[in-house]
């Protein structure tokens, strides 16, 4: 396909290496009836192994459009019509998924292998008609050449370490037989048993109790440790972020408008919106789960989005000199944090 | 399980048993009888016949009687297999019927089969390639398929194929081979004449049942465990083929128990006008004639067919999803 051309290395101050999997520029739109939707409209951002990278953001501003983006698994009417998803391979060579053929073998090699992903129903994520036992198999045997019973065997294996008890009969059982909690469980042992080197968790947890919900998170992370493996977590949910997160991204229709690593952006937010979101976060412990709690005003559609910074009519720091009229960049601010916002420079 | 299809058998039973019930006074609800409407028959060739001999033919069928007596009779009878005696034959129901009725039944699973054959796979290709050229295409056809009556449909196939290829369309036999016992010859005879009304017969179901699958195929398509199954990697074709599909079906399977009666009642026309063999005709002629045991006889057995055909969907339900024995418990 593309000749594994040799990149200058970019480093990162705090790991000293280069970013397991880069996204650059990546615009998805959806060309419907009514009109193109800006889904996905320039989101850019790193994944660095071992590391967590939460994206966070309201309803509707792109975190699952952009995570099926990097595997491919966009829905019709929707495209992938710009931007980079590189991922670094051994040595130094690094390829761009997105120049793969759709749903050709090196790219299906890609998903479930080396990037997993896990999605917000539990409950519908399964087939209803396959047993568990069919669809973890399944997983198992599309990336590995072992045969049906040593998959199987893996694969009790796996539902052992998510915790999930008496795995072995489980195996035989239909996804409505498991409890929403469990089948999470069972949806994390299915994603890993390939051992991945990412692994995608769109809001795994918004869907569970808070007990539940802190036992899933626990897993992963115990999980992350053992494989030394990247998480892009996305949620709703500030709390849980603080939790997991080495490096935060704010996402605001289609774009990332801010990015830093998890202290700086809860300490110091830079990005008008980061600082609304964070404000409008209760400070007991009762962390919202559903809905972030809304900001001033509507999120605009994302088929009439705003002109300029498409944050500027919902923005208490709006200058009407230059917001309404030009989209700003992510600049740096300070060593690694970088928001989109022309109160921190004007070029 | 077990409990699950046992229920299932106990309504079946019942529903055969309420389908005896209405079809026997359903009949009987216009006013009138069987004698009534041979009198009128033979009052048009001339024969007039006295109040008299009127009552003494209505002993002689024991119309004379309540109706919940000949319908205690006529269950006694069944009860020993025999359907009754049918008035405007002078012939045993049993007889009268026979073998249209093995036609019927060959007819229908065939034409069954055929929809299945044909709108599955055009239902898939439509969902999975929605609002391309095909999908448009079939929609087309579907529609035209659906509008189109049957027995039109029938004349114009009539036409053309004595018109281009010189073959006559009509019954379901060659002529040497309508009263031969069975053999392979003739199978192959029956085949062969099946075609086209099969064609026919099938047309609007196929219709539908493509409009259905690609509906609900859409619908699956959508469905959070279709992106998880892509993003395991697996290839498209085999994930919409194990997944997708898959449910899909469930409501096409649950159409087939319906479809049949609906090709009993709605070959009745297309039966007259390719003079087809089978019982729809004989139950018009039967319905007309206040023939009341022939009619009623004829709409048990399809009652009591299509009560089986859909315990077999349920079966069949049961086996394609496995939840249906978890809530049907
Ligand atoms: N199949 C589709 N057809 C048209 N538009 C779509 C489709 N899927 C998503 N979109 C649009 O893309 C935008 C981003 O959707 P996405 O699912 O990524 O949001 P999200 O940030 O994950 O929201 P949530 O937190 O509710 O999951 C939405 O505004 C939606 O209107
Ligand atoms: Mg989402």
């Amino acid at each position: 396909m593309q000749s594994p051309e040799p990149e200058t290395v970019v480093t990162d101050e705090d790991t000293g290496t280069r970013p397991l999997l880069s996204v650059e520029d990546l615009q998805t739109y959806f060309f419907t009836d009514e009109g193109t939707i800006k889904a996905v409209d320039g989101a850019s951002f790193d994944v660095y192994s071992g590391r967590t990278l939460g994206i966070v953001g309201e309803s509707g501003c792109g975190k699952s459009i952009t995570a099926k983006s990097i595997l491919q698994i966009i829905d019709n009417p929707g495209r992938i019509v710009g931007g980079q998803v590189k991922l670094s391979s051994n040595g130094d060579a690094s390829k761009n998924l997105l120049e793969m053929e759709p749903n050709g073998e090196e790219i299906r090699s890609i998903r479930g292998g080396e990037i997993s992903m896990i999605f917000q129903e539990p409950m519908t994520s399964f087939s209803p008609i396959h047993t568990f036992g069919n669809q973890i198999i399944e997983a198992i045997r599309l990336h590995s050449p072992l045969d049906k019973e040593e998959a199987h065997g893996l694969a009790v294996d796996w539902l052992r370490r998510v915790g999930i008890p008496s795995p072995e009969q489980r195996m035989s059982e239909y996804p409505y037989q498991f409890s929403g909690g469990q089948r999470q469980r069972a949806m994390i042992a299915m994603a890993l048993c390939t051992e991945p080197r990412i692994l995608i968790a769109d809001e795994p947890t918004t869907a569970l109790d808070v007990t539940t919900q802190a036992q899933i998170l626990d897993i992963l992370q115990t999980l992350q440790k053992q494989n030394d493996m990247s998480i892009i977590f996305i949620t709703h949910d500030l709390g849980v972020i603080a939790e997991v997160a080495d490096v935060v991204a704010v996402m605001y229709l289609g774009k990332v408008v801010e990015i830093g690593p998890v202290e700086s952006i809860f300490s110091s937010p830079k990005h008008p919106y980061t600082k609304a979101l964070l404000s409008s976060m209760p400070t007991i412990d009762a962390a919202p789960r559903e809905r972030m709690p809304s900001i001033t005003g509507a999120i605009p559609h994302p088929q009439n989005r705003p002109s300029g910074c498409s944050f500027h009519p919902r923005c208490p720091s709006y200058m009407s000199d230059i917001c309404g009229l030009r989209e700003p960049d992510l600049v740096s601010i300070g060593t690694d944090q970088q928001a989109s916002c022309f109160l921190y420079g004007r070029n | 399980m077990l409990g699950y299809l046992i229920r299932r058998l106990f309504y079946a039973v019942l529903a055969v048993w309420a389908v005896s019930i209405i079809s026997f006074f359903i009949i009987n609800l216009p006013p009138g009888d069987y004698v009534t409407s041979y009198i009128a028959q033979l009052a048009i060739q001339g024969n007039i016949i006295g109040a008299e001999e009127a009552e003494s033919l209505r002993e002689y069928y024991g119309l004379d009687q309540p109706s919940y007596v000949q319908y205690l009779k006529w269950m006694n009878q069944i009860r020993q297999g025999n359907l009754g005696f049918s008035f405007e034959f002078g012939l045993p129901v049993n007889d009268v019927i026979g073998e249209r009725l093995v036609l019927t039944m060959i007819l229908a699973a065939a034409t069954i089969v055929f929809i299945w054959i044909v709108a599955i796979p055009i239902g898939i290709l439509s969902a999975v390639r929605q609002y391309s050229i095909w999908d448009h295409t079939f929609t087309f056809f579907g529609f035209v398929g659906l509008a189109v009556p049957d027995f039109m449909l029938a004349l114009i196939m009539m036409y053309f194929s004595f018109v281009l290829f010189d073959f006559s369309v009509g019954g379901l036999f060659s002529p040497e081979y309508v009263t031969a016992s069975w053999s392979l010859g003739r199978g192959f005879d029956l085949a062969q004449h099946m075609i086209i009304p099969i064609i026919i017969l099938g047309t609007a179901g196929t219709a539908s049942l493509i409009r259905i699958t690609r509906a609900n195929l859409l619908d699956e398509l959508r469905k959070p465990y279709v992106a998880t199954a892509r993003a395991k990697g697996l290839s498209e074709w085999r994930l919409i083929l194990k997944y997708p599909v898959r449910m899909a079906l469930n409501p096409a399977i649950s159409m087939t128990a319906y479809i049949l009666p609906f090709l009993v009642s709605g070959s009745i026309v297309v039966s007259v006008v390719l003079g087809l063999p089978t019982v729809g005709p004989i139950l018009l002629k039967a319905l007309v004639a206040q023939d009341m045991f022939l009619a009623g006889g004829i709409i048990l057995l399809i009652g009591w067919m299509t009560v089986v055909g859909t315990f077999l969907s349920d079966l069949l339900l049961v086996w394609a999803d496995p939840r249906v024995k978890f809530e049907g418990r």
